[in-house]
């Protein structure tokens, strides 16, 4: 899994309410959702982003609500990637179930500038700053979530999982 | 013999059917309950279509309130709650609340006794941290997690690191538990919890009521922790008694168990506390706060639309009057709320003071309906966010507090506390 885009940068706690505002929860449609996507901390965020570009933030990103919309409403609106010092617990939880790629890269997150392009390389565990000509290692992740995303997310993992057992019982 | 181990891993470890767990271990355990709202039900249930499975695990675990958009605020939330209505039919979920039978999610299912000591319940909903103060390990999950659940009946947890926190002394009159939560959120920060299990104990806690123990538990999210638990005691015994429709599993801390941190705070030196936008952590007591004109108070939400936290509001209003330039709204957060406060005779008082009385919905808290807010407004509320737009208006601005204070700052016109307003506490 290897992304490469532009770099939109943002600052620590980025909530769950700045990602996708509950006024427009009334929908669960990602093109619907996307629209809207980081509207309270950047009205032009939408305008300017383009398929593949990448989102570095620093601490506690994805905080507040469980709502999935925010990981899906990202993804809808062609970010490839999120990186960031660290991620709120259920919004890591829910980016690799609907399968968004975040990386968490404390030292990448301070460094990376607005406007870098930046190259993101997951399986050789990587991070490519190619307008600062920086490289930096990343944690590889744990085996259950490489095997979730290897499997497209939670839901194409469990129903693999449950029609072999469905199988067994028949 | 078995290591000494926290709640939170005693919990994980006997679900999972091990003798023992490690922080940072990742584990599989059987879900006991499941909860999903009118925003985040939807989505589950499209996820669950799209398997094409055709049942869920268990249809009297599975619970669905309709509290966020309700009664419903225009055509889309209208749809959104058809769908969760017809997927209960369909599966033929009891535990459906919509219309007079709904309340706040948080506050509901521990009054209706849907989650008892020592259950594992995962709730697409960041506060189902709530039901901690059960002693239940309760924590929020996204959708997909959630369907996940409806068709296999169990989820998988890191085991959380625990931070305990234990209170000492006694309290200064108004503050409550939503004083120490705020407090405790300024002191560790948003993230001063994350990936975490909190723990609140001591002779403090002991003494709150069930209430303030919900409104602190409630909050454990806000500083990023996975639950907020408690020990169960007496209290949370009686409290359980005559509702709950299981036996429960009291799980208490060992002596010696290993945490990753004690904090101790000596309450006798906590005032009333108000947390500034656009973060929980903002916090200032109230006693050093500049003059603030508002323009609207909120009393209700999962975090104090219980009944104790109406009696606070319905002690300071009694015989005072709104300031004309405020629009106090209280939402008793369960339809139980509410009548117990019609017949107690505190509605009256609301009314009577020019206050409005709304009906069980989270409303406003999200800037869903019911109470949003225009450019530059300022509200004083008992919820627990106070984001940018959180209420409304992205230049809106929402100052969280307790009861006391918010029932106070309606009649001041500016944020203060009820001392201001000569009014003492009764012990
Ligand atoms: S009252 Fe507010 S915080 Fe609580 S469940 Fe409703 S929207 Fe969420």
């Amino acid at each position: 899994m290897r992304f490469r885009g532009r770099v939109f940068k943002f600052g620590d706690n980025i909530d769950t309410d700045v990602i996708i505002p509950a006024r427009y929860l009334n929908t669960t449609d990602p093109r619907e959702l996307a629209k809207h996507c980081m509207e309270d901390a950047d009205p032009e965020f939408v305008k300017k982003v383009r398929p593949g570009d990448i989102i570095v933030a620093g601490k506690n990103f994805g905080c507040g609500s469980s709502r999935e919309h925010a990981p899906v409403a990202i993804k809808a609106c062609g970010v490839s990637c999120v990186i960031a010092e660290s991620f709120a617990r259920i919004f890591y939880r829910n980016a690799f179930n609907t399968g968004l790629p975040i990386v968490e890269a404390p030292e990448a997150s301070r460094e990376i500038r607005e406007g870098d392009e930046v190259e993101v390389d997951l399986e050789a565990g990587e991070i490519r700053n190619l307008t600062q000509g920086k490289i930096y290692r990343v944690k590889p992740l744990p085996p259950f979530m490489k095997e979730l995303l290897r499997d497209g997310g939670l839901i194409p993992h469990l129903v693999c999982k449950y029609r072999n057992l469905r199988l067994e019982d028949e | 013999m078995k290591r000494p181990m926290t709640m939170a891993e005693k919990i994980l470890a006997d679900r999972a059917g091990v003798a023992a767990v490690e922080p940072g271990e990742l584990v599989e355990v059987p879900v006991d309950l499941t909860l999903a709202n009118d925003i985040t039900a939807p989505l589950a249930i499209k996820i669950f279509e799209e398997t094409r499975i055709s049942r869920v695990f268990d249809p009297e675990r599975i619970v669905l309130v309709m509290d966020h958009f309700t009664p419903n605020k225009d055509i889309k939330s209208a749809e959104q709650v058809r769908i969760c209505r017809e997927f209960a039919r369909r599966f033929g979920i009891r535990h459906y609340y919509e219309g007079g039978a709904c309340g706040i999610e948080h506050a509901l299912l521990p009054e209706l006794g849907l989650v008892v000591p020592g259950d594992i319940v995962i709730g697409a909903d960041s506060h189902t941290c709530t039901y901690g103060a059960l002693g239940a390990f309760a924590t929020g999950v996204g959708s997909t997690d959630l369907a996940a659940t409806w068709i296999t009946g169990r989820t998988w947890f890191k085991v959380p690191e625990t931070i305990k926190f234990v209170y000492r002394g006694r309290l200064k009159p108004w503050v409550s538990g939503k004083d120490l939560i705020l407090y405790t959120i300024g002191d560790i920060g948003v993230d001063g919890a994350l990936y975490r299990a909190m723990e609140f104990s001591g002779e403090v806690i002991r003494r709150l009521s069930m209430a303030e123990r919900f409104t602190m538990s409630n909050m454990a999210i806000e500083a990023g922790g996975k639950v907020g638990l408690m020990e169960p005691d007496r209290k949370t015994l009686n409290y359980i008694r005559g509702r709950a429709g299981r036996e429960p599993r009291i799980y208490r801390s060992d002596r010696g168990a290993r945490y990753l941190e004690v904090r101790e705070y000596d309450c006798s030196k906590i005032d009333l506390q108000v947390a500034f936008p656009h973060l929980p952590s903002n916090v200032k007591p109230v006693t050093e706060i500049p003059e603030i004109p508002i323009d609207q108070v909120v009393i209700g939400s999962c975090t104090n639309g219980r009944l104790e936290d109406l009696a606070v509001a319905a002690k300071i209003l009694k015989g005072r009057r709104v300031n004309p330039n405020v629009r106090a709204i209280i939402i008793p957060a369960t339809p139980q709320v509410y009548r117990e406060a019609l017949r107690r005779g505190y509605l009256r008082v609301f009314l009577e003071a020019g206050a409005i009385v709304s009906p069980p919905t989270c409303g406003p808290c999200l800037g869903g309906h019911m109470g949003i807010l225009a450019r530059g407004e300022r509200a004083v509320a008992t919820t627990n966010r106070n984001f940018v737009g959180r209420m409304g208006h992205p230049e809106s601005e929402v100052y969280l507090a307790g009861p006391a204070v918010a029932a106070a700052s309606a009649v001041l016109g500016r944020i203060g506390s009820p001392e201001e307003l000569g009014l003492k506490e009764e012990a």
